[in-house]
């Protein structure tokens, strides 16, 4: 296979790893105004994504430095064009991401609530709009002949781009409580059991409206197969969480993800930022390459570290595997400081 | 400041000072902490399980906003440079993707266990955690430095025609650079001295403090401990920083000149000018204190070595990058320097501030000597200022290394002008520049109101972590988290 091929599936893998990771910790961030009563129960919620929140983060750092390196091209390309979306996105994760840090550092119920809004603002933002701009690309934008992209904003904020919008919402809230249910214990688990099937209900009507629409946009075979396979995944995780099966939901969700992603990069293949300006200015796994020497030493990178990275992020998630319920959360120390 | 151009440069500058802001307490404090953890597990004194949290809990909120502002930074090169990108991108994309995959993955899922393992890992695996996170900044270091110093001095490429962009040949080449042997000494010496302070400075405040007295003999341990780092690891910078000096006088002499002010060539013993007031751009000197036949010696290594002026050199550049105006090598200035009075001062404050700090350390090392006690406001004041100075040493340091390059992005091999996005209109450069600094100085005041909250409360009394490894097997599922969020 030539090397520029691996890389294209590498990044997709990435891409697959960074939302099937990160979608289910958007879903807690989400879902924490509507599924916790009280403090305790929000602090729950948080706890389920503590310890690896950060983690799955990561995943979309290398989705950048490994495009930046393979595709130096779709790096600039991508990141200059869809520039205020990625700003947002970018401006959310920066307050989600100390909101978890620095929420349980002061007593205060003021305190806590401008946290969990960052929280839930910053989970909102990038659950949509990744999904906005990943439509998008799949779909074309008007790129020029120097490669840069020549739209605007409201460019991105099409019919089609919208919905893939809506669907990444729905499916990160869908796989947010199916983990919600796995990962805690009491009332809790019993509300996020209900709301994953809900919830799951939604995305799936969505979701089968946006992978046919993709698919007749720029389907083929493979897509079409990978497409059906994910809804079929959508509902067999829900009927698990109707009947109980947490661990089988989840991963429901899990493979929801993965195999839909998949399909739209299926569908992307060879192009990698198709034009919409003109086909011959498209970006493409040939002309947005790096060398085949940097992509080499690439590989040899990869090949080695990734294990050993999929190994310790298994590892953490056994450490953590407990379920964890209200008399799990320590209280807070409330003692005023001087 | 109506240009892409300028925005992006600013953009690019404010978000990486206060990057680096937090970088180097980091990569210090991961170290500390695992120290004082070792030495917890080895000597059983409650003192140092106390310290280890204590300076564990400062590092975490230090931590985070480093983590959450290094986003921005992986993310800006494709935003505001993507010619850049471009042009580089075979070269310069591939430590960042290296560095994310070996570096990251490994802070960030160590530190998750690190912070919420205290009950589930036996105790020497919970200290290698912290170890792992430290080996994880270190290894972030490496390849981000290596990145920037293929700027400094691009090694390992060749430069192709046909796609108009350099092309690595040796990746080898670029890992080891000879800037990037200079420089990594020298910038994770600034950090453990960052870091040194510190915990110098913080227990230092605690110290003196009357609420605090019953635990002197505990911050007294944070004091020796913090000024002996910050002193080495001085000295360390200080021998890293002068040979750094002399690979910068080979591969970029016009930094070197711009660093002095000189403006033409000395054949020997050129002075080191210490202080100068009046313009240093030459026009009119009032006052200035030099020493002689200094900057010879650390630019060459000998005191009557030759130090080649701002002239001289600019009209060999002129000679040599002037001819092709179409090309990204071009400066159409002209000038082919960087702006004088900052790479002059910010070379002068990073070596001033950061000797300062290290003579406060020695002070304070005699002050406490052999179980004196020092209680003078002054002694409090200094140990205060130590981390503040060094914090802002290494800032200058950055902000000349950068600056001193300009007008290149890559030395020799495309201006900064030339690097920036075509594709990005001013509107869009300008929200993306004010939300981030507006956002950035609100995190600032969230974070120093934090770090002072916990500072003024002090460490933690002793309290055994539970064990897992004397604990039975499943009958604690109902304990609470040692730790939760
Ligand atoms: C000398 C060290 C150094 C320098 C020059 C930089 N950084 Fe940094 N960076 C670190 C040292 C570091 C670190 C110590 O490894 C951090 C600080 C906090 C942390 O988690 O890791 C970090 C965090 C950090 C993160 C978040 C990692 C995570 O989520 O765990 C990213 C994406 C970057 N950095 C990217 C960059 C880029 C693109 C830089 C160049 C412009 C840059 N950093 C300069
Ligand atoms: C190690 C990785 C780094 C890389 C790859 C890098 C790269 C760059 C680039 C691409 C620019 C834009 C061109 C320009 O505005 O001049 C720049 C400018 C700048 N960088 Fe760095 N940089 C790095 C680290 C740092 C750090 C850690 C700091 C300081 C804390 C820093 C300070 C600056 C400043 C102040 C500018 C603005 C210079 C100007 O506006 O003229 N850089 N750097
Ligand atoms: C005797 C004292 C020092 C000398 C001779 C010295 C020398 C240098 C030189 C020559 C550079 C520029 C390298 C280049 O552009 O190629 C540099 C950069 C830098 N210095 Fe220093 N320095 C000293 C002290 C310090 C101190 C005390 C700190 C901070 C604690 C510090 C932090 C930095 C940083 C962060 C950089 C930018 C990164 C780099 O290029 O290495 N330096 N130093």
């Amino acid at each position: 296979m030539e090397l520029t091929t691996v890389w294209f599936i590498l990044i997709a893998v990435l891409w697959m790893g960074y939302f099937c990771l990160e979608g289910f910790d958007f879903g807690v961030g989400m879902l924490l105004p509507w599924l916790a009563r009280d403090d305790r129960e929000r602090r729950i919620m948080i706890n389920t994504i503590g310890p690896v929140w950060d983690g799955n983060e990561v995943w979309v750092i290398t989705a950048g430095g490994a495009t930046f390196a393979a595709f130096p091209e779709w790096y600039a390309t991508l990141f200059s064009g869809f520039y205020l979306p990625l700003l947002l996105i970018l401006l959310a994760l920066i307050v989600r991401g100390l909101a978890f840090e620095y929420r349980h550092q002061r007593p205060e119920a003021a305190w806590h609530s401008w946290w969990d809004r960052a929280i839930i603002v910053g989970s909102y933002v990038p659950a949509v709009l990744w999904g906005v701009a990943f439509a998008n690309l799949v779909r074309g934008v008007p790129i020029d002949e120097t490669k840069d992209f020549t739209g605007t904003i409201f460019t991105l904020l099409n019919p089609f781009g919208l919905l893939g919008g809506l669907v990444t919402l729905l499916l990160f809230l869908t796989h947010g409580a199916m983990f919600l249910a796995l990962k805690t214990d009491g009332e809790i688990r019993h509300r996020a059991r209900a709301a994953a099937v809900q919830l799951g209900l939604l995305a799936a009507v969505a979701a089968v409206v946006f992978l046919v629409w993709a698919q007749s946009l720029t389907g083929n075979a493979g897509s079409a197969i990978l497409f059906v396979v994910a809804a079929l995944a959508l509902v067999g995780g829900v009927l698990m969480a109707r009947t109980g099966r947490e661990g089988w939901a989840f991963i429901g969700t899990f493979a929801t993800i993965a195999l839909a992603v998949a399909g739209l990069f299926v569908a992307l293949f060879p192009d990698v930022m198709p034009s919409s300006t003109d086909a011959a200015y498209s970006l493409t796994t040939t002309n947005a390459s790096a060398t085949d020497y940097t992509l080499t030493v690439m590989t040899i990178v990869a090949a080695i570290f990734t294990p050993i990275v999929l190994a310790y992020q298994a590892w953490t998630y056994w450490v953590f595997r407990r379920r964890i319920s209200t008399h799990h959360i320590p209280d807070e120390e409330l003692e005023a400081v001087a | 400041m109506d240009s892409i151009l300028d925005i992006a440069r600013w953009q690019f500058g404010i978000t990486t000072v206060y990057h680096f802001l937090f970088v180097p307490i980091t990569i210090g404090l991961t170290a500390l902490v695992a120290v004082m953890e070792t030495l917890w597990l080895r000597t059983k004194q409650p003192d140092w399980l106390r310290l280890t949290k204590f300076f564990g809990k400062l590092m975490l909120i230090n931590f985070a906003i480093g983590v959450v502002t290094g986003i921005v930074q992986e993310f800006q090169f494709g935003m505001n440079w993507s010619d850049y990108s471009r042009f580089v991108g075979d070269i310069f994309g591939a430590p960042l993707a290296v560095e994310a995959l070996l570096a990251f993955f490994l802070e960030s899922t160590f530190l998750g266990l690190w912070i919420f393992g205290w009950d589930k890992l036996p105790r020497g695996l919970h200290a290698g955690c912290m170890w792992l996170v430290h080996l994880g900044t270190l290894a972030s270091a490496w390849f981000i430095l290596a990145a920037n110093s293929w700027m400094q001095h691009p090694v390992g490429y060749e430069y192709n025609p046909d796609t108009g962009r350099a092309e690595l040949h040796h990746f080898g080449d670029v890992m080891f650079n000879k800037v990037q042997l200079a420089t990594f000494p020298h910038v994770i010496s600034a950090a453990y001295m960052t870091a040194g302070a510190f915990v110098l400075g913080v227990s230092a405040w605690l110290y003196v403090s009357e609420r605090h007295q019953h635990d002197r003999l505990l911050y007294r341990k944070g004091i020796r401990l913090g000024a002996w780092v910050t002193l080495f690891a001085a000295v360390v910078v200080s021998v890293s920083g002068d040979y750094q000096g002399k690979i910068m006088t080979e591969v970029q002499p016009m930094k070197m000149a711009a660093a002095e002010a000189l403006y033409d060539t000395q054949d020997s013993c050129a002075p080191f000018s210490i202080f100068t007031i009046g313009t240093p751009d030459g026009s009119s000197e009032k006052f200035s204190i030099t020493v002689p036949c200094l900057l010879s010696f650390l630019a060459t290594g000998s005191f009557d070595g030759q130090v080649q002026g701002i002239n001289d050199l600019r009209a060999e550049y002129q000679e040599k990058y002037g001819q092709d105006p179409g090309s990204t090598y071009y400066d159409p200035s002209g000038k082919y320097s960087p702006i004088i009075p900052v790479t002059y001062w910010t070379f002068r404050y990073m070596i001033g501030l950061g000797m300062l700090a290290a003579l406060f350390s020695a002070l304070i090392l005699f002050l406490t000597r052999r179980g004196r006690a020092p209680t003078s406001r002054w002694f409090a004041r200094m140990a205060v200022a130590t981390p503040l100075l060094v914090i802002f040493a290494n800032s200058f340091g950055w902000i000349f290394t950068e600056m001193g390059r300009q007008p290149w992005v890559v030395f020799g091999l495309m201006t900064t002008a030339h690097g920036v996005s075509p594709g990005v209109s001013t509107t869009e450069a300008w929200i993306s520049v004010l939300s981030l600094t507006l956002l950035y100085a609100v995190l600032a005041v969230i974070e120093v109101g934090l770090i002072v909250r916990f500072v003024k409360k002090g460490a933690d009394p002793f309290e055994e972590p539970p064990d897992p490894t004397l604990r039975g097997s499943d009958d604690d599922q109902d304990r609470p988290l040692a730790f939760a969020y």
